[in-house]
């Protein structure tokens, strides 16, 4: 059993990082240690917590449950990379106002992942998710806090936003369908 | 806690994996999303010489309509199959099985093919293949062979794909226009393993059963068709009267598992409880009865 290690190339949040991996490193473990995208949280290392999920290639997925070996050619995109996205942008001010945060640690995941939904909901069009879609969305991402009723009410309000206005973020900001 | 040490292999050719197959035997893993794999690989449960990663292998992906069945490549992830028209319309008891795994970020990289490998006795695909009489092709050195459903999964993490073969597709018979199918399980979280959960295709003749395969998975090491129930429902239609009975048919076909999450007894009572569910489901599909697809599941 050897531990060799592989070259990769990816692109981490718009940058292009070449690097040397072990084929066992987890693609988390390398955006925190390597990186130093400390953004993404390492929680249960076994697909239950969900704080680890990034962006591979556009879809959310478990941070943990990939190798980096194999994000060679990919696009990753980290908490850290979201930062100016206007739906980002919405979701990160209404978590704070609903207090939606407490400790922090799955906020990252728990934001990637209402991102996803509520982009999904506009480019799908015009349905009016009820709190019970919300909740089996965020299903797969632990809060420990047992925070989960402010942070439903945060992707609530987030969505209702977009939804009423789909074809125009708030404050003029381009569509948050448009970059997928 | 962190894998052991292992190699890697990136296949991109059917050709290269069963060609890795053939250099490492029992020391190599394929990992296609991984989303249990890697658990296993984290938790140091699997130890495996090697990883053949067959990620780019795209003409194993895909959902294709030839005609009288579906055809669905293994490495077609989750959310693909969840949000596919075709299986949607064809497959319904596949798109509404798909609303009870996992959760979106694991959907977005787990594959069919995976789950069905895997055989987990608590997963929902693996019944939902036996439910629909499916058949699962299979390739190795010796060319490619077709497993149906029943004998693909043979216990508790084990199927009928050989040392050195791997699974290539899936083919899925079409919903006709008197097929029906429904399925539900009991689970602690949405999106988990069930502790008992059903997979029914039925052909109905108006509200009469014709022909029914009721399929418990979570119950045993593997899906279990539930022959008798089904003799007992052909050619009678779906009556409270005839939910009375049902338990002691069930439990003709079932010997449920013993364990932390439930014991035996409350596992034949939840099978008990999903055929009362689904049976009615399947002789009026248009009564008030509850039922989840993944648009469905945003715009309820």
């Amino acid at each position: 059993m050897s531990d060799r290690s592989y070259s990769v190339s990816m692109t981490v949040n718009g940058e292009v990082v070449n690097a040397n991996v072990s084929a066992r490193t987890n693609l988390v473990d390398f955006l925190r240690q390597d990186l130093e995208l400390t953004g993404s949280h390492v929680g249960c290392e076994h697909g239950v917590c969900g704080a680890c999920t990034v962006r591979v290639d556009g879809r959310i997925m478990r941070g943990c449950l990939l190798l980096a070996v194999q994000a060679d050619g990919q696009s990753v995109e980290t908490i850290e990379g979201m930062a100016g996205d206007p739906l980002m942008t919405s979701l990160q001010d209404v978590f704070v106002e609903e207090n939606a945060l407490q400790c922090g640690f799955c906020t990252p995941a728990m934001l990637l992942t209402a991102h996803e939904f509520i982009s999904r909901v506009v480019e799908t069009g015009a349905y009016r998710p009820d709190r019970d879609a919300i909740r089996d969305t965020i299903s797969g991402n632990y809060c420990r806090c047992t925070g989960y009723q402010s942070i439903v009410q945060a992707v609530e309000r987030v969505l209702i936003q977009y939804e009423t206005a789909p074809t125009k973020a708030p404050n003029g900001a381009p569509n948050p369908g448009s970059d997928r | 806690m962190k894998a052991y040490p292992f190699d890697y292999i990136r296949a991109e050719s059917v050709d290269d994996v069963l060609s890795a197959l053939d250099r490492y035997g029992t020391e190599a893993r394929i990992i296609a999303g991984g989303q249990s794999l890697m658990p296993m690989l984290n938790f140091r449960l699997a130890r495996p010489e090697v990883l053949i990663d067959i990620n780019r292998l795209a003409e194993l992906s895909g959902i294709e309509d030839r005609g009288d069945h579906i055809r669905v490549g293994a490495l077609t992830r989750h959310v693909d199959v969840a949000r596919s028209p075709i299986i949607a319309r064809h497959v319904p008891v596949v798109a509404e099985a798909m609303t009870h795994v996992a959760h979106p970020a694991v959907r977005n990289r787990g594959t069919l093919g995976g789950s069905l490998c895997l055989a987990d006795p608590a997963a929902e695909l693996p019944a939902c293949m036996v439910a629909l009489g499916a058949d699962l092709v299979v390739a190795g050195n010796n060319g490619r062979r077709t497993v149906p459903a029943d004998a693909f999964f043979m216990g508790m993490f084990e199927t009928a794909v050989d040392d050195g073969e791997m699974l290539i597709e899936v083919l899925l018979p079409k919903s006709g226009p008197g097929t029906r199918s429904a399925m539900d399980e009991v689970a602690r979280r949405h999106g988990d393993y069930a502790i008992v959960g059903a997979a029914a295709v039925a052909e109905m003749d108006g509200p009469a059963f014709r022909d029914l395969r009721l399929v418990y998975f979570g119950v045993e090491d593997k899906p279990i068709l539930a022959r008798e129930t089904a003799a007992a429902l052909i050619g009678q239609s779906w009556s409270p009267a005839l939910a009375e009975d049902l338990k002691s048919t069930l439990a003709q076909d079932l010997s449920p598992n013993d364990d932390s999450q439930a014991s035996s007894a409350m596992r034949l009572h939840l099978a008990d409880v999903l055929a009362r569910r689904l049976l009615p489901r399947l002789a009026d599909p248009d009564g008030p009865h509850p039922s989840r697809t993944e648009n469905e599941s945003v715009s309820r």
